[in-house]
């Protein structure tokens, strides 16, 4: 009952900037989507099209069986969390989660029972009879999502719940929603421009750019198959090192070395290496790095130095020893390669042997 | 580290306690004297035993013209006039705002500066239009005649336009998919938000109303709508001959118009401040 469908969805504002444009995109029931991309991608302006609080200019999207185009927020059976929780402050939490109910007409009993419920669930009891601001931001939060779960809407929509709690909590307040979501099983719609947060909590990730979908994957999927520089940046962090190299016989070259087979591409590439797939290697086969910084994050180091005059970046092991020139190797099914111009990924081959996880 | 005590500032601020109390006290004190004391010794400072009979006689004693007015009416007539200035302009300019704010028709902007430069011109500018729609409307000498044409107020209508312009959007678009519409978010999330400032705007229009004189004197001529500002004014009028104004009773008259106005700030300002330092949107 809960299946999202977008048809080749598109929003044009009134003065002709086109917002999103095109996005074709199926939810399976339970299923949670993470809409990720930097900020002005779109992304949110998605999920208010889905939210019904901007217009659908293109396209036809579709909740539950029925197209939404032209109903209400309130009749197209969502619910949504937003970034600064928009709890109503002269509420109690009792009442801000009941109010969306109360306006449905449920009777008192049922209401009652739903938000003991949910508040069971988000470890609110002892807050019901509490202001919002008397709560922190991680409670308000819990708040924002109670007020989402009495409803039992077809599908929820977070707009960055997390953006506004500070590090430690947003790492503890992402599980919670994983659980919570997994445990309820309804569909969502999860928006962020966090790239660890999209990877972690996502069933399938849409990654947007400048209002059109660049890929739509499962996580590990899309980290080890990026469909363009665009989503190799800014998926995995440190960001994948993009380098501009040459396919000359076969082999990708950069910085006069020979990286690894490539296929049929001729000419200019962009060679893509995450930062963690590079090795030190032998001198002989591997390609001369010039050393400029180390980082050390404690678990490992992350060297930064030049290739053929481009910023490379290097995950290592601690402890290993790192001298003014470090050479480095990757394996070939870690290289990417990117069309120059359009960035597009180019097959070299097919890639289901590493996709087992 | 303990704040050093400073005289001089002390009685810089004392002095200008003493001089901002003194008239009132004076009044209070002068008003529980006999009028021939007044005369004769000028104003006190101390009050005298005169007080209760005074008061009495004020609040009961029936005068004017027409014998049937008294304190307590016109006590009653300004209570009427400030409590329903004060209501009728939070209701119509918070709903002015409401409709500036969060609907988008044509003209929106300009009808609001429209509106916002009617604060240029006071009452007394269009008081005579003013009479002659209240006359030919047959509401003279009505309390609809008297509250109504001045219930427009441009500058509640802009107090709450900003204040609603500072309620964040997420609160409607919250609001609208917890299936509250227009009539619904206005009473249910608006109003309650707007305490503080309707607090605030109550202070100002209530004082406003009660202070009226030109207005209800234009519009009423029946004396059972005289208000207590329009009575200080008549015990004063009857210096002719021999005869001594009633100094006492005019004192009285205004002490009393003090307190309601006084009660007013007291009870909304608690309100207010404490809206303003618990209130985050």
């Amino acid at each position: 009952m809960g299946q999202i469908s977008f048809k080749s969805v598109g929003k044009t504002y009134a003065g002709g900037v086109t917002a999103v444009s095109d996005v074709t995109l199926d939810v399976a029931e339970g299923e949670f989507i993470v809409l990720v991309g930097p900020s002005g991608c779109g992304k949110s302006t998605l999920l208010r099209m889905v939210a019904g609080l901007e217009e659908i200019t293109d396209g036809e999207i579709d909740i539950a069986g029925r197209v939404v185009n032209r109903l209400d927020p309130a009749d197209r059976d969502i619910a949504m969390v937003f970034q600064n929780y928009a709890l109503y402050p002269h509420m109690t939490v009792k009442e801000n989660m009941a109010y969306g109910l109360k306006n449905r007409r449920t009777p008192k009993a049922e209401i009652e029972a739903r938000v003991a419920e949910a508040a069971r669930m988000l470890e609110l009891q002892p807050y019901l009879d509490r202001k919002p601001r008397a709560l922190s931001g991680g409670q308000r939060q819990r708040v924002a999502m109670g007020r989402a779960i009495v409803r039992q809407p077809a599908a929820f929509l977070f707009d960055e719940p997390l953006s506004n709690l500070d590090a430690k909590l947003r790492v503890s307040m992402r599980m919670e929603i994983r659980k919570l979501q997994r445990r309820i099983g309804t569909t969502s719609l999860y928006v962020t421009h966090d790239q660890l947060e999209a990877m972690t909590l996502a069933d399938r990730l849409v990654v947007l750019n400048g209002g059109k979908v660049e890929q739509i994957g499962k996580p590990l999927e899309v980290y080890h198959r990026p469909a363009s520089t665009f989503v190799a940046s800014f998926i995995g962090s440190p960001a994948m090192n993009l380098l501009d190299a040459r396919v000359e016989g076969g082999q990708v070259w950069l910085g006069g070395a020979a990286m690894g087979p490539a296929g049929r591409a001729e000419g200019p590439v962009t060679l893509g290496i995450r930062a963690e797939d590079l090795r030190p290697a032998p001198a002989s086969q591997g390609v001369a790095l010039k050393v400029e910084h180390v980082e050390e994050l404690g678990s490992g180091r992350v060297v930064h130095g030049h290739v053929d005059g481009q910023t490379l970046a290097v995950s290592m092991a601690p402890g290993l020893s790192i001298g003014d020139v470090l050479h480095v190797a990757a394996a070939p099914e870690a290289l990417h390669l990117f069309d120059t111009t359009t960035g597009r990924r180019i097959e070299t081959r097919t890639r289901t042997a590493e996709l087992v996880q | 580290m303990m704040q050093r005590i400073k005289p001089f500032d002390h009685l810089i601020l004392i002095l200008g306690a003493l001089f901002l109390c003194m008239p009132v006290v004076m009044a209070f004190a002068s008003s529980t004297h006999t009028a021939i004391d007044i005369h004769s010794n000028g104003l006190y400072v101390m009050p005298g035993s005169n007080g209760a009979e005074t008061y009495t006689k004020v609040l009961t004693k029936r005068g004017g013209f027409t014998g049937e007015v008294t304190g307590l009416t016109m006590l009653m007539n300004s209570m009427i006039l400030g409590v329903g200035f004060a209501v009728g302009k939070i209701v119509l300019s918070m709903m002015a705002a409401y409709a500036l704010v969060y609907f988008r028709f044509r003209f929106a902007t300009p009808i609001f500066w429209v509106i916002f430069t009617t604060l240029l011109l006071p009452l007394e500018v269009r008081i005579m239009p003013s009479y002659q729609v209240m006359s030919e409307l047959k509401l003279l000498n009505t309390y609809q005649g008297l509250i109504v044409p001045l219930l427009a107020s441009a500058t509640g209508t802009f107090f709450f336009r900003q204040f609603f312009k500072s309620v964040p959007d997420e609160l409607l678009e919250a609001a609208r998919i917890d299936g509250a519409g227009p009539v619904k978010f206005f009473i249910d999330i608006l109003v309650p938000l707007s305490r503080t400032m309707m607090a605030a705007i109550f202070i100002i229009m209530f004082i406003y109303g009660w202070n009226q004189y030109l207005w209800p004197m234009l519009m009423t001529t029946d004396e059972s709508f005289f208000t207590l500002m329009r009575g200080i004014k008549t015990i004063l009028q009857v210096w002719v001959g021999s005869q001594i104004p009633d100094y006492n009773e005019a004192f009285a008259l205004a002490v009393l118009a003090m307190v309601p106005p006084l009660v007013v700030v007291l009870v909304f300002q608690r309100m207010f401040i404490k809206g303003l330092t618990e209130s985050d949107k």
